[in-house]
């Protein structure tokens, strides 16, 4: 009988093959893995299975379009990604906007980041191994989602932020509901601790897994939790804030530890601040306008201009190059995912393939974020 | 370090260099040949110390490619922008990937969309694109009848 | 009162009547061997249903409810689906092996069936050495796995099928000791002996602290030899899609599902055999009037009752646990539960020779 040849390296190590289809990828992300046993050796990304080269397309779209093209990329944050592109062409035309739309920004912000990181807590349980907590997880996020439909008419993709401001005013139930919501979350994220953070297991595969010292975590570019989680102060609405963080009252979670466990609670620290971001602004939504008048056709002078916001993942940058005509010259961003990924291979080595599974559910990948 | 503080360090290290400060942060314009000495200045400097680069990106303008380097200090806070200039015809650089481990799969993005070849590069492969894609997509000459469709 | 056992009983003497005792053992046999498969089958449609209902109940979901009256006939229809769906053979397979792996693996969950009494009386085969044909007989299902994973030529099958045979391996020995306290404390292999001890009582309350640990490292033992979840590392979906059985499909996949299922069942009827008294009912020493109360209820009630308890105990695991990484699946096998059943043994050991134990 004929055997195919079980692909190997010279020296004898097995090659697998971890995508583009594969449940721990959450999505099309293709990793080759040389393993000895089950002990991994390398780990090389192979991207691009997404890859809608968004840059080339903003080029040809104009000021208010290219914003909703990156709602696509990293889709869990979108919000997020829309009001970094916003500020940038704010930052080119030099629009003011009004205190009501600040608000109203950062709430949305917020919200997006715990239904971020809501459906990564429970995506990450789902890696390793416990499948509860996805479900869990998708009760809370549904709420934030109904909320979102209310008032911007899309539960995932919701292109709300418009330069000037948000493209509508606030739905009249959004306070009110915003309210249950944060009530009810509250109560939630205590089982969500007794569910899985205190949990044995859990912590076993944590703790001591996929660990970066701050001084490499810096130089591969990780920004986010995970940069946080080694230490290092990262976190854009404290370093450069924007519109009107700098008046907020919040922490910005810091572990040392650098290791999985470590992100995971930076992640889940950073929740009780949006929960408390929110408190602090749902009751003083001040009355106003919505948007700053623009003009219909917006043209950014000659120049470029870089604006960075702190999405779920970490440091989302938008750099723009205007020629002064009615579309971008050139598009840049910088995704957080992009950079967090790289250094997958550094703390994988060594480590079992079910821990590799754990990593990259605390890196928090997204792949379009990766792929754009 | 405040702008002009920075910009006098620099011009210690490239007095060729150009710079811009009309924007947020100082920009830097140098050719690409000065590139890795300046970089491996702007790590090692304990007062400069840009220990993060956050961007790596081409960018074509028509004459000649630009590769941009966004780097911020942990440290110190302050930011810099370098702007090395390349050929167009040959448009080749150092890596900095020993400098700044992120530089490694943000090159090989420049190299995949822009043609730009960093030289001592350990794996300067396509990275987005097939193997066998041919051209570079975000040059401005690119063109694609089937899949751009212009405004 | 009907018993099962007045039923086998009445059935094999209207056969020894009428035919030669040869016979009348092949009849038997077929009898019997209907009797298993179909209890296979309805095991197989209620434990997955059951699964599916308890997972739903935990997730806050509702389970399957269209199909059928409450979604009862959902497993039964998903059956019918594997059974006309195309079982593929990968070409790079060992043909011959790839086919026999399952067949393997559910013979041998039948062949477990042999010795479990389920009422008084009614029982395959009354072997004196039960319960050690039940761990001799219980560890050769790993070969089957093996020689899934093998035969699939796929990395991920052979990575799953290494993972479970280290797993089932190591984790025989714990449920092999534990099973020992009783056998020690009984002082009988015989699986009727076992259950016949019980009758002032169980041993999970009779035996102290020595048997209660013993129950506690069975659970966990016997959750790791049938692979489920905390355990699951051979399917361990999220890492090695699905592990050993990634290239099976149709009714071979089915196979693999059901065998699952009904080691789970055999495995927890072991375990209320053992701790629970089996089909005994529920007795308490001297209290006659009580203990004739507990009488009405028919043994068979009495030990699916504790079958499903059971049952129910290990599909609350698979779905709050997170997994276990490989190394430390070992670990607590060979650094914790192996030293501990050992030392629970000698302190069993002990205390059946001082007789400090309700007897």
């Amino acid at each position: 009988m004929q055997y195919e040849e079980i692909a190997t390296t010279e020296e004898g190590n097995l090659v697998i093959n971890v995508g583009p289809q594969h449940p721990a990828t959450h999505g099309v992300m293709h990793l080759v893995i040389t393993m000895n046993g089950e002990t991994i050796l390398n780990v090389e990304p192979h991207l691009g299975y997404i890859h809608r080269s968004i840059e080339k397309m903003c080029e040809s779209l104009s000021y208010r379009q290219f914003i909703y093209s990156t709602s696509r990329m990293d889709y869990l944050s979108s919000h997020i990604n829309n009001h970094g592109c916003a500020l940038a062409v704010e930052k080119g035309l030099q629009i003011e906007v009004p205190e009501r739309a600040k608000v109203i920004r950062i709430l949305m912000d917020e919200l997006t980041r715990i239904a971020s990181h809501v459906l990564w807590w429970g995506a990450m349980a789902m890696d390793v191994g416990a499948l509860t907590p996805f479900f869990h997880a998708f009760r809370e996020r549904e709420l934030i989602n109904d909320i979102m439909e209310e008032t911007c008419g899309a539960r995932l993709t919701m292109n709300y932020m418009v330069p000037g401001g948000v493209m509508t005013d606030l739905h009249p139930n959004f306070v009110k509901k915003v309210k249950e919501f944060v009530a009810f979350f509250r109560t939630k994220i205590d089982e969500y601790d007794t569910l899985v953070t205190y949990n044995v297991i859990f912590q076993e595969r944590m703790k001591n897994v996929g660990v970066i010292s701050a001084a490499d975590a810096v130089s591969f570019g990780c920004t986010g939790p995970v940069l946080r989680a080694c230490g290092v102060k990262s976190d854009i609405r404290k370093l450069a804030p924007y519109d009107g963080y700098e008046k907020l009252n919040f922490e910005e979670p810091l572990e040392t530890a650098g290791d999985s466990y470590a992100r995971y609670l930076v992640r889940m620290r950073e929740l009780r601040e949006s929960l408390s971001i929110i408190d602090q602004l749902i009751d003083n939504i001040p009355e106003g306008d919505f948007q700053a008048k623009t003009k219909a056709v917006l043209k950014l002078p000659k120049g470029e201009f870089y604006s960075r916001v702190e999405t779920a993942r970490g440091e989302f940058g938008v750099y723009i190059i205007s020629e002064g005509g009615l579309t971008p010259y050139r598009i840049h961003f910088r995704s957080p995912g992009f950079a967090n990924l790289s250094c997958l291979n550094h703390i994988a080595k060594g480590q079992k393939i079910g821990d590799l599974v754990a990593m990259m559910g605390t890196l928090d990948l997204v792949i379009p974020d990766i792929d754009r | 370090m405040t702008k002009e503080e920075l910009k006098a360090k620099l011009t210690e290290f490239n007095p060729t260099a150009v710079f811009d400060e009309a924007g947020e942060w100082l920009n830097v314009s140098i050719e690409a040949s000065e590139w890795l000495p300046l970089a491996q200045q702007l790590r090692n400097s304990a007062e400069l110390d840009f220990d993060f680069l956050f961007s790596v990106t081409g960018v074509d303008w028509k004459t000649h490619l630009t590769v941009v380097y966004h780097l911020r200090s942990i440290k110190h806070g302050h930011i810099i922008v370098v702007k090395a200039k390349c050929d167009r015809a040959k448009p080749e650089i150092e890596t900095v990937c020993n400098i700044w481990k992120t530089a490694e799969l943000n090159e090989r993005e420049a190299y995949d969309l822009f043609g730009i070849i960093f030289l001592n590069h350990p794996d300067l492969r396509r990275l987005f694109l097939t193997d066998d894609w041919e051209g570079w997509p975000l040059r401005k000459d690119y063109v694609d009848e089937i899949n751009i469709i212009k405004l | 009162m009907i018993s099962l056992e007045h039923i086998s009983q009445s059935i094999h003497e209207a056969l020894s009547a009428s035919l030669n005792p040869t016979l009348v053992l092949l009849i038997e046999m077929a009898i019997a061997g209907i009797l298993v498969i179909s209890l296979f089958a309805v095991l197989g449609l209620v434990l997955v249903f059951m699964e599916r209902k308890v997972s739903a109940y935990m997730q806050i979901r509702l389970g399957p409810n269209r199909v059928g009256y409450k979604g009862f006939a959902q497993t039964a229809a998903d059956t019918l689906k594997l059974l006309i769906k195309e079982g593929l053979t990968p070409d790079g397979a060992d043909k011959f092996l790839f086919n026999l792996a399952p067949l393997l693996v559910i013979v041998v969950a039948m062949l477990i069936m042999a010795p479990i009494a389920f009422t008084k009386g009614f029982q395959l085969w009354d072997i004196n050495i039960g319960v050690l044909y039940v761990s001799a007989v219980s560890s050769v299902g790993v070969i089957g796995i093996l020689m899934a994973g093998w035969a699939s030529n796929n990395k991920y099958s052979l990575l799953g099928a290494m993972r479970s045979g280290a797993q089932i391996v190591s984790y025989e020995l714990s449920a092999g000791l534990s099973v020992l306290t009783i056998v020690i404390l009984v002082g009988s292999l015989s699986i009727n002996d076992i259950i016949a001890s019980q009758q002032n009582g169980w041993w999970i309350f009779k035996g102290h602290i020595p048997v209660l640990i013993s129950f506690v490292i069975f659970v966990i033992a016997v959750t790791a030899e049938t692979n489920r979840a905390p355990f699951d590392l051979a399917e361990a979906e999220s890492e090695l899609t699905a592990g050993f059985h990634t290239e099976y499909s149709g009714m071979r996949f089915a196979l693999f599902f059901l065998a699952e299922y009904v080691n789970i069942f055999i495995v927890c009827a072991i375990g209320a055999t053992l701790f629970f008294g089996g089909w005994m009912p529920f007795h308490i020493g001297s209290w006659e009037e009580f203990n004739h109360v507990m009488d009405f209820i028919p043994g068979i009630v009495w030990f699916f009752g504790k079958i499903f308890s059971l049952i129910f105990l290990i599909m609350w695991f698979r779905w709050t646990f997170p997994r276990l990484r490989v190394d430390q699946l070992l670990n607590l096998e060979w650094k914790y539960l192996l030293p501990i059943a050992m030392f629970n043994l000698l302190l069993t050991t002990v205390m059946a020779i001082t007789g400090f134990y309700i007897k």
